[in-house]
């Protein structure tokens, strides 16, 4: 296994924020790597350093096996990057902006087969201006893959997107996957993570907090699927021993107003919950279930939500 | 040229003919200055004075007969309450009073120029017809010069300030909104050549020199009998030279600013003063000489200057050699700083 980027001991403040706070990451050759994590963890930062657009205050990267301070022209020409919220020139047409994206490398697709790719061909002779939000954002991707990049960058490539747009964009990059080539995004969507990348690495307060394969992270927990209830008069008390120890209870958290259990199989562990709640008299208000995602383990490992924190 | 020089103009003129109100304030604007200002202080053809004459009709009527001779003068009669009022009013500018005894008496505002002028219009007709002579002899020739009206000194004026807006506003506004919408961020994430992404702005202004030039000065020619006396490759020269001044001096004020707002402010501080101080509607030689340092050093007073001289007075190179100098040290010395203080991301 080669490795398409290395990252040892990061680091990054802006005035007193510690932006990234030590990090490490490996990107394997070929992986879909996704760096997950609430609005302000380090994401961003993180990514734009190993684009060469930002530099760290300490920590090395190594991308492709080079680095920024000797091997900048050839990196530029290997790597594609679409960044957070760029707007592209108005004025100019889809395909005129895509043939200027490919005059700067020496090698590279066709701008027409590229805007095949992200499937804008009839918005082709288009103002970027009249563009809808998904279309943009497909425009960026175009720009990232003209240079047939060895490399993909991508920060936060479906924000703000409707959902049909984000799962055309999905596509397109399950299909630059599929040839062979290397992808690292940032996302704050745990679905996104979930459904496009090989390995996750949840970041939070500048740090990894967790990195595996998106299933071994789930499974973590202890169990895939969660039970969730709430009690009709929540100032009633259940202990965490007392859940815990109900028959195939993996582990239990607190919220607001509600109680969230990890078990394996609902089967069994619903009517043991049920029946647990039955014999201390309390009233169930509301209970549901949910299998598992990136977003439990977010929660579990941090106390806060994505979204949210 | 290299292709990714050649998309990166390419750009500039698209996002340039896309845009009708940058059209507009770089090609229309100024001609519809000039025909304003050409209008406004074109030489006027010379004029007929209006004068009155009152009395009784057999003194009046020799009074009359003399004055009607005259081509310059528009006579009437009127009665004195009719010609008191014209002259109050400004319609007439003299009125002739013919007295019984057979003198006259002048009735006029010394401090108008034109009722000055119809005193002795009426006077020499008065006083030819009752039979002077002129003791030397005349000859006139009439000499209206090319090149020394208000129009042909306004439009140098007007070729520099356009030369000035088009280089600060044009390169500016284009750099910084791209800063602002991180365009030019993503274009450093390319292998974008930045000497390439600066060149394009300096190619592109050039091309759109030659419009801009064109247009104004062969308009001016066609229109009012601007001249260009001095050569046209040295007013190439002097206009290429500004233009790089000029588009230097906007691309120092665009390193930093990250919005529009800030830049605009910036560059009204730059430009104000020369639109006062630089010469462009009234000569820069009006100005106290304790500031005179200051306004000649001014890379729009060296441009008009040399402007002036080439156009007017067909001077050429040797003539111009320190306003060259002026503006050719601006150019390079904004460029330097700029490429120092440029903030590309």
């Amino acid at each position: 296994m080669t490795t398409a980027l290395e990252i040892r001991s990061l680091r990054k403040q802006f005035g007193d924020v510690h932006a990234v706070a030590g990090l490490d990451l490996a990107v394997a050759t070929g992986e879909c790597f996704g760096l997950l994590g609430p609005n302000g963890a380090g994401k961003t930062t993180t990514i734009e350093i190993c684009e060469g657009l930002l530099e760290p205050d300490s920590g090395e990267v190594e991308v492709l096996g080079m680095r920024w301070a000797t091997n900048e022209r050839e990196l530029r020409q290997k790597l594609g990057i679409a960044l957070q919220e760029t707007q592209l020139a108005e004025k100019l047409t889809v395909l005129e902006t895509v043939m200027l994206f490919r005059s700067f490398y020496a090698q590279g697709r066709p701008a027409n087969e590229v805007i095949g790719l992200v499937q804008l061909e009839e918005k082709a002779g288009a103002r970027v201006g009249t563009l809808s939000g998904g279309q943009k954002q497909r425009l960026a991707l175009a720009c990232a893959l003209v240079g047939d990049p060895k490399l993909l960058f991508l920060d936060e490539p479906t924000t703000g997107l409707d959902p049909q747009s984000r799962r055309q964009l999905w596509d397109l990059i399950e299909r630059f996957k599929e040839e062979g080539r290397t992808v690292v995004l940032t996302t704050h969507y745990m679905d996104e993570a979930e459904r496009l990348c090989e390995r996750v690495a949840i970041v939070d307060h500048g740090k990894v907090i967790a990195l595996d394969t998106p299933a071994a992270l789930i499974s973590s927990l202890g169990g895939d699927q969660v039970i969730t209830f709430t009690l009709e008069e929540p100032q009633a008390e259940l202990s965490y021993d007392d859940l815990r120890a109900i028959e195939g209870v993996t582990g239990v958290r607190r919220e607001t107003a509600s109680y969230e259990l990890t078990a394996k199989e609902l089967r069994k562990t619903v009517p043991a919950v049920l029946s647990f709640l039955e014999k201390r008299g309390a009233k169930l208000a509301e209970l549901r279930t949910h299998s598992a995602t990136l977003e439990d383990v977010f929660v579990n490992l941090t106390g806060r939500h994505l979204r949210d924190a | 040229m290299r292709d990714s020089l050649k998309q990166l103009v390419l750009t500039r003129f698209r996002e340039f003919v896309r845009e009708p109100e940058a059209l507009f304030w770089t090609l229309a604007f100024p001609i519809l200055l000039t025909v304003g200002l050409g209008i406004a202080f074109r030489n006027k053809p010379v004029e007929i004075v209006h004068v009155a004459v009152v009395g009784r009709p057999v003194t009046a009527g020799v009074v009359l007969t003399s004055l009607r001779a005259s081509k310059a003068l528009a006579v009437d009669s009127l009665e004195p309450d009719a010609a008191a009022l014209a002259l109050r009013t400004g319609r007439i500018a003299l009125v002739v009073k013919a007295e019984p005894d057979g003198s006259v008496t002048y009735e006029f505002d010394d401090t108008r120029p034109d009722a000055r002028s119809a005193r002795f219009l009426a006077d020499d007709a008065i006083q030819r017809g009752a039979g002077r002579r002129d003791r030397i002899a005349i000859e006139e020739t009439q000499v209206r010069e090319r090149g020394s009206r208000y129009i042909d000194f306004v439009v140098p004026g007007l070729l520099g300030m356009g030369l000035m807006g088009n280089g600060i506003w044009g390169i500016g506004f284009s750099i910084v909104d791209a800063r602002r919408k991180r365009l030019l961020k993503r274009l450093m994430a390319t292998p974008m050549s930045r000497t390439e992404y600066l060149g394009s702005f300096v190619v592109s202004r050039l091309v759109l020199l030659v419009f801009e030039v064109l247009v104004l000065v062969g308009f001016s020619a066609v229109a009012f009998g601007v001249p260009v006396r001095g050569s046209l490759l040295q007013l190439g020269l002097i206009c290429g030279l500004g233009a790089f001044a000029f588009g230097s001096l906007g691309l120092l004020i665009a390193a930093r600013p990250r919005t529009i707002e800030g830049a605009s402010g910036l560059m009204n501080l730059t430009m104000m003063p020369m639109w006062i101080l630089s010469g462009v509607f009234f000569s820069a030689e009006n100005f106290p000489k304790v500031i005179q340092p200051i306004v000649q050093a001014l890379p729009l007073t060296a441009v008009n200057n040399a402007l002036r001289a080439n156009m007017l007075r067909g001077d050429g190179l040797s003539v111009i050699g320190p306003e060259i100098l002026v503006i050719a040290a601006w150019g390079v010395v904004c460029f330097v700083l700029a490429l120092k203080l440029f903030r590309w991301r």
